[in-house]
């Protein structure tokens, strides 16, 4: 590992059209970006959709979920109910955001409707606007970390830390992700949003809002009218009490890592991590490779892996690396925000794409 | 004006799958059907220029292999998001081994 300090102007992240001008000047909208040569009947073996693999990791999220939140209405007002209520809580406010992720790619299941009734729960529960945020991601995925482009950079610099900290218990996201939804329901989309939604969709934007709006509403009248805290906890909570493994292994996709590239292995993160949080994230621990391939299945992407590590750097071997790695950075983003870490390549990798990313 | 452009040999494209071809300043996806028929749309995504050549053929639908848009290949109607607007289709024929595509002038 090395670390590279540039000179490029202060960063300007709002996602107007004097910034987007700029990122298309320098050619990083809409690039083309740097793809590791594979033997397309592997590639494509490795895109073939099945449902199997998706049913049953839905089944046993689903059904954790339903015997957890069950064991936390039994157990409401002992302190027994505790360990449940850790466990709902990250099947709910972090595994949410995996299976949001995936069924919005499209890849997890085969089947359409699948892909779309888990997108749209799974959306509710990390409460993100379906509509807003798919169009949202599909930007991440064309201008991936583009300062002026990419709506969904986790950690602008320089870092605000104590935004990064306070959202391992959703203060910032809930906060932002409200505000949205109240104004998409009152027919509002914000300047940002309308920047990549386009205008045909506005409407479909404005009735998913109402709907989690509603649900949301029902849940607060339900909790007064009881006087207990119970419907909180099960309906809108997990997603500040339970989202700290999304925060976790989020932060780490492209956390400390360049900005205003066009290779994926630039600014990208592989990180090798426990089946538990694999279960969680859906596979997301190999970010590079899902990056590059976004087609490939979570299922599939350790198979990934293995055919293109060769051109990768080296993957974090733990969690805890990642961040030993990360925080670091971030800590001297704060002194000089042009600071990013830069990973050695193996020697049979071919080198960065220094032609399409030299500012 | 329309001519009939050779493009490659029918074993070149294995069934459910695409590949590129390029003519001029023009590029196209070339379709080779489940049911052993040919087809051809423009070569981009309508939604953000990527070449539909690197995607998925899924039974006669081509997916974008940057942000998964679908599209029919034989009709070329976009059918998933973030895919909204169409593909131009091309007439095919096959001569002896040969695919052909029509262009106009």
């Amino acid at each position: 590992m090395t670390t590279v300090t540039t000179n490029i102007p202060p960063r300007d992240y709002r996602l107007s059209d004097e910034n987007a001008q700029l990122a298309f000047a320098r050619g990083l909208a809409s690039a083309e970006w740097y793809h590791t040569d594979v033997d397309r009947k592997a590639i494509k073996a490795l895109m073939k959709r099945h449902d199997g693999p998706a049913i049953r990791d839905t089944l046993i999220w689903l059904g954790l979920l339903g015997v957890s939140g069950l064991a936390v209405i039994a157990l409401w007002g002992s302190w027994w109910v505790l360990p449940f209520v850790l466990i709902y809580g990250v099947l709910y406010g972090s595994a949410c955001d995996a299976r949001w992720h995936e069924c919005g790619h499209g890849t997890a299941f085969k089947t359409a409707w699948m892909n779309d009734a888990v997108y749209h729960f799974a959306s509710f529960l990390v409460m993100r606007n379906p509509v807003t945020w798919r169009w949202s991601h599909a930007r991440h995925h064309t201008d991936t970390v583009i300062v002026g482009r990419d709506a969904e950079i986790a950690v602008m610099r320089p870092p605000d830390l104590l935004k990064v900290v306070l959202n391992f218990v959703g203060i910032f996201d809930v906060w932002y992700s409200m505000k949205a939804l109240l104004l998409n329901a009152a027919g509002v989309l914000q300047e940002h949003e309308r920047s990549f939604v386009p205008e045909a969709e506005h409407g479909k934007a404005v009735a998913a809002a109402r709907v989690h709006v509603v649900i949301y509403a029902a849940t607060i009248a339900t909790a007064i009218a009881i006087g207990s805290w119970l419907p909180l906890v099960l309906i809108g909570g997990p997603r500040m009490y339970g989202c700290w493994h999304m925060l976790m292994t989020g932060l780490l996709q492209h956390g400390g890592l360049a900005d205003n590239v066009t290779d994926h292995r630039l600014n990208s993160r592989t990180v090798l991590m426990n089946p538990v949080s694999r279960f969680i994230y859906w596979n997301m621990n190999y970010h590079v490779e899902h990056h590059m391939f976004p087609m490939v299945p979570f299922h599939a992407l350790p198979q990934l892996h293995a055919l293109i590590k060769h051109d990768l750097p080296a993957p974090n071997p733990s969690i805890w690396d990642g961040y030993r790695e990360m925080i670091p950075a971030f800590l001297r983003q704060l002194r000089n925000e042009d600071y990013y870490v830069r990973r050695a390549l193996p020697p049979t990798a071919k080198p960065y794409r220094e032609d399409l990313h030299e500012i | 004006m329309s001519d009939w452009i050779d493009v490659c040999a029918t074993d070149d494209i294995e069934e459910e799958d695409v590949i590129r071809f390029d003519h001029g300043a023009r590029s196209f996806a070339i379709y080779h059907s489940p049911e052993g028929e040919f087809f051809a749309t423009d070569g981009l995504c309508t939604h953000e220029q990527v070449h539909l050549a690197d995607g998925l053929v899924m039974d006669h639908i081509i997916e974008c292999p940057k942000h998964n848009g679908q599209f029919n290949y034989t009709t070329g109607k976009a059918t998933r998001l973030p895919a909204c607007d169409h593909l131009g289709t091309y007439p095919v024929r096959v001569e002896g081994d040969r695919v052909q595509i029509q262009l106009s002038e």
